[in-house]
This record gives structure tokens, sequence and C-alpha cells, in this order.
């Protein structure tokens, strides 16, 4: 019993200390603050903010006009047990972010890196020339003419040609192929803003660490990428994960554009496709948050996992 | 282990670049570099499309923008979609001027703003260790998860609260507090030794001061990555539902509404496309050939 008692004043009064420390340590570093407060302010006002108000309009009914009102947990039931285009969407967005995400990746990477070989204006025409599709606003427009679905999409008279099929396919109207499609054409957008992060993380790189691998034993390209250039750009590298993820769970402006929206039989629908469906046409926005709050569960939990593993990256 | 000769042959006027480049690096096979030099070019003629599309539409005379099967690579060039375009623009009901300034107030105000809120921002959470940072910083973090889409009615609600709606404060100071640049700055920040911005610190330097002269100097690959980044993000901005006001509108509201003219205006459309394009692409080249430039000149990391 004594023991106890004595336990708890004793926590008490750490309790007390440490509130005393934390105010010595901020106004210790009264500066820090002072810097890092114009941008805070602002975030909290039109960042936090906002997502804290959808994250409480998730549990309301909410059609923009009318005041919204208060639900509970009814939208999240709905999703998960009456609402099957839902369970698709999820599903399609889950196969999509399993595909897309570790292959984006990979590839803003591995393009990164070579881009890196070269020097000069080489470089920056290459670099351009990867990030295109990315800077030419929606340049998925492109693959409506590799796409279109009679013999004069060009992918249809490349097959008909050397005769692969015999009659034209109709890529995006065909249940079976909309998710590979869609899947290959994020791929191809994909060298967005990770892989230039990457080039710019590949230039801070001391050169200096390249020569004393090169004495250390490091005998080629391969072995100089996992245990010199991966390690030290890190930090760059955790950043790329996060926005892989952010992309490839959010994706829904090239289904839209290339599948429709509704797709056909829902085989391009995907969670954001849907949100998408329900605050913009219908004004559900309740029910869109709800959508939103599990999509963001759903990003924390992966980025969980996949800043878990980088942290192992070269040891 | 075969030892390699580090020759350095960059500095040397009369070797050609291709040579300068193939000698500089180490740990390099003939081989690897030739595979690739493949891959690069396979992949490379499948990047560039949207490119090829978009210059070889704007030269396109009409009807061979409406031929089908559409061709990608154009017959007979021509630019009169350009000249198109420019009469349309000087027939807009306000002066075609203004949008082009209302743009660059936009796009150069939200992109230098953010740059340097964001970077001033980030230099303590990566290098000074007080209370809450850890909690800021996944702040930051989580909020790049959130779905845009249903975010925007509750912002909304606040601009219109703060009363800065119509006014190109609205477009400005949210890009100011987006997540992503903070992000980004922190990253490279957090790599820069502390044995660096201790020896400022030494000669009597202020926080301020370490952060202007020491810390933004070294991490010129990343703003200048940054302002790519902003600069596109705000030069596609409309204006929306946020700017009501015709005299505020951007370019992009501007050059869309021409293109909406229909069919007849295809060409000058195409036109339209290729400047959205060209404008971001002709920034993109500019910061990425800096990024190169410093990081051959200083070699200030540890």
């Amino acid at each position: 019993m004594a023991t106890k008692k004595a336990k708890t004043t004793e926590g008490a009064i750490s309790f007390a200390d440490k509130l005393r420390t934390l105010r010595y340590e901020m106004k210790k570093n009264k500066v820090s603050y002072a810097m890092v407060a114009p941008y805070f302010i602002l975030f909290f006002l039109f960042t936090v903010l906002p997502v804290l108000m959808s994250i409480i309009l998730s549990f309301t009914s909410f059609n923009v006009l009318e005041m919204p009102e208060f639900v509970g947990w009814k939208n999240y039931i709905k999703l998960f047990l009456e609402d099957d285009i839902f369970i698709v969407s999820l599903k399609n967005t889950i196969i999509f972010a399993a595909i897309t995400g570790p292959i984006s990746y990979m590839l803003c990477l591995l393009f990164a890196w070579i881009i890196n070989e070269y020097k000069g204006k080489v470089r920056a025409f290459l670099t351009l020339i990867f990030y295109a599709p990315s800077i030419c606003g929606n340049a998925y427009v492109v693959w409506n003419l590799i796409l279109t679905g009679d013999r004069y999409g060009y992918l249809n008279g490349l097959l008909l040609k050397y005769e692969f099929i015999n009659e034209a396919i109709l890529w995006l109207k065909t249940e079976k192929f909309i998710l590979p499609v869609l899947i290959i054409v994020q791929l191809w957008l994909s060298l967005g803003t990770g892989f230039l992060a990457f080039i710019a993380g590949l230039q801070t790189i001391d050169k200096s660490l390249y020569e004393a691998a090169a004495i250390d034993g490091v005998k080629n390209r391969w072995q100089e990428l996992w245990f010199v250039t991966l390690p030290a750009m890190k930090p760059q590298l955790m950043f790329g994960a996060v926005m892989q993820i952010t992309q490839s769970f959010a994706v829904a402006d090239v289904s839209i554009y290339l599948a429709g929206n509704p797709s056909v039989n829902y085989a391009g629908a995907t969670v954001v496709t849907h949100l998408i469906d329900y605050g913009s046409t219908r004004f559900e926005m309740g029910y869109a948050s709800a959508i939103a709050t599990i999509l963001f569960l759903l990003m924390v939990g992966t980025n969980k996992l996949v800043q878990r593993v980088l942290r192992r990256v070269g040891e | 282990m075969r030892r390699r000769e580090i020759i350095d042959y960059s500095d040397r006027r009369w070797v050609p670049w291709w040579m300068r480049t193939k000698q500089k690096q180490l740990n390099r096979s003939k081989a690897g570099n030739g595979l690739l030099f493949l891959l690069m070019f396979v992949c490379g003629i499948f990047m560039a499309l949207p490119l090829v599309m978009i210059i070889n539409n704007t030269l396109k005379p009409l009807d061979e923008l409406f031929q089908y099967p559409p061709k990608i690579f154009v017959k007979n060039p021509t630019l009169e979609n350009f000249t198109d375009l420019f009469v349309l623009m000087n027939d807009t009901w306000v002066p075609f001027s203004r949008y082009i300034i209302n743009t660059i107030i936009i796009t150069v105000g939200g992109m230098v703003g953010h740059v340097i809120i964001a970077s001033l921002a980030s230099y303590p959470l990566a290098k000074h260790k007080f209370p809450g940072r850890n909690i800021l910083f996944s702040m930051v973090v989580l909020s790049m998860m959130f779905t845009w889409q249903v975010t925007q009615i509750p912002q909304y609600l606040i601009i219109s609260w703060l009363n800065i709606n119509n006014t190109y404060l609205a477009l400005i100071l949210p890009s100011w507090a987006f997540g992503m640049g903070l992000y980004l700055m922190k990253q490279f920040m957090e790599q820069l030794p502390d044995s660096l911005m201790e020896s400022a610190k030494i000669d009597g330097a202020g926080e301020f001061r370490v952060f202007w002269t020491i810390v933004m100097p070294n991490v010129k690959p990343a703003w200048l990555t940054l302002a790519i980044f902003q600069f596109q993000q705000m030069w596609g901005n409309t204006g929306g539902t946020f700017l009501r006001d015709e005299e505020l509108k951007p370019l992009q509201y501007a050059l869309q509404q021409i293109v909406q003219g229909g069919a007849a205006r295809a060409g000058a459309g195409a036109a339209v496309t290729f400047i959205i394009a060209a404008v971001p692409i002709t920034f993109f080249l500019i910061c990425q050939s800096n990024i190169m430039e410093t990081m051959t000149t200083s070699g200030m990391k540890e």
C-alpha cells in the first residue's frame, strides 16, 4: 500500500516537473516557433480545419444546402453493409494500389538513377521527356487514340495487322480489360513528384562517397546503388513512398476520363470515383466524407507499413 | 579488386561532351551503359508521346485536326492556329493582358510565398529539437492522405469566413499551406550535416541568418524542385469558385473559355493546349538546368 502511494506522488511530482521543463524548453526554442508559425497558422486554417470538419461531417447527413444532421455511424454502416459498389471500388483500389504503387515507385527510382548518369543538356532533355506525361496537363488523352475501340485505334490496328486478334476489341468497354488498361496508363503517368524528388536527391549525394566505395571494393553500379546511393537518399525515398501512396490510392481522373463514371459494370470504379459520384453528383457530402475517412485510414495504415520496410534499406 | 583510375576530363575543353560523361563515372561497364541506354530509348518514345502529339496538333491545319482516323504526325504544317488564337484573344470582353497579369500574380505569389514559408518552417522541424515538432510534422504528412475533393466545401466556408473570397488571396493563401512542400524541404534539410550550421552559429549568426545563408543554398535542388511543382499547380488553377469577377480570372480560365467555343475553334484550341503546356515546360527546364549547376560547383556535404 505504502509503496503504491509513494509511486503516485512521485508520478505527480515528475508530471509537474515535466510541465516546468516543457515550458522552459518552449521558451528556449522561441526562435524555432517563430520560424514555424507562418506556415502552420495557414496550415491549420486551410488544411487541418477542413479535414477535421470533413471527419465531423462524415457522421452527418449533409446535402450542402441544408444544415448537416447528426446520424452517428450510419454512413459507415451503410458503406460496408449496404453499398455493394463501395466494396467493388474498394477492391479495385486495393488491387490497383498494390500493383501500381510498388512498380511505379521502382520505375521512378530506376529512371531517376539512370538519368543521373547523364550530364548537362542530355540530362535536362531526358528528365523533360520522362516527366512529360505529368507536366502536359491531362496527357492521358493520348491513350484515347491508342485504345479506341474500333479498328482505327492504334492498338487494335496493330493487333489486327499481325493477326493476333480477328476483330477489334473495345478496350475501355470490356470488363476484364478496364482495370489492366487503367493500371498501364497509370504506370505511364507515374513519373511525377517522386521522380523529380529522386532526381534532386541524387544530385545532393556527395561524389566522394562513390570514390571511397570504389576503394572499399564496390565493383559495379548495382552494388554502388544498394550500398551507397540508396542509403544516402533515404529521406527522399520516404518522401517518394508517401507521394506514391497518396497517388495510387486516390486515382480517379484517369478512370473517369477513359472508362467513364460509372464504368461498365463498375470495373473501373475506385474509392475516389465513388466519392466523386456521391459528392459532386448526388451532393451527399456526409456520405462522401465517410468514404474519404475510410480511404484516409487505409492510406495511413499502408504508410506505417511502408515506412517500416524503408527503414531497412541498405542495412 | 581492380583499381580504376579516376580520370576527370570535364575540365578540358577539347574533349567532346559524350567523352566527358563516360570517363567521369566509376564502376561503369560498357555493356551496362548500352543496356540502360536501350531501355531509356524504348521507354522514352512512349513517354514523349504527349509532347509529340501536342506539338504536331498545333501545327495541323483544320482539316488534318478533324481527320479520321487521327494521325499523330502533321503533313502540312502551318502556324494559322496561333493567328486564329490571337484574333480570338483580341475579342475578349476583358482585355487579354489582364488575364496574363492575374496569372502572373497568382502563380508567382503562390510559388514564391510557399517556397519561402514552407522552407522556413521545415528548417526547425529538421534541425531543432523543440517540444511538439513531431506532432506538427506528422500532421503535415497525414494531411496529404485526405482526399481533397471533400475538404473543398469546408475550405470554401473558411475562405468566406475570412472574407478573402473573390480576391487573389483566396487562391494564394491556401496554396502556401500545401503539405507536400514542407515534407519535401524537411527531408532534404535533414541530410545537412549539423557541423555546417554549428560553425556559422559560433561565428555569431542568428537562426534566420543561418537559414538564409547556409541552409537554403545547400538545399537548392530541393527548393527548385518544389518551385516546379508549385508553379505547375498554380499555373493550372482556373480560379474555380473563389474568383467570381471576370477581371480577376487567370489565363487558364480565359483559354478554356476560348476552347469551349465549339468545333470551329479546334485550331485555336490546339494552340491553347500548346501554350498551356509550353509555359510550365520552359519553367521546368530553367529550374532543372539550375539544379545541376549548383551541385557541380559545390561539394558542401560531409
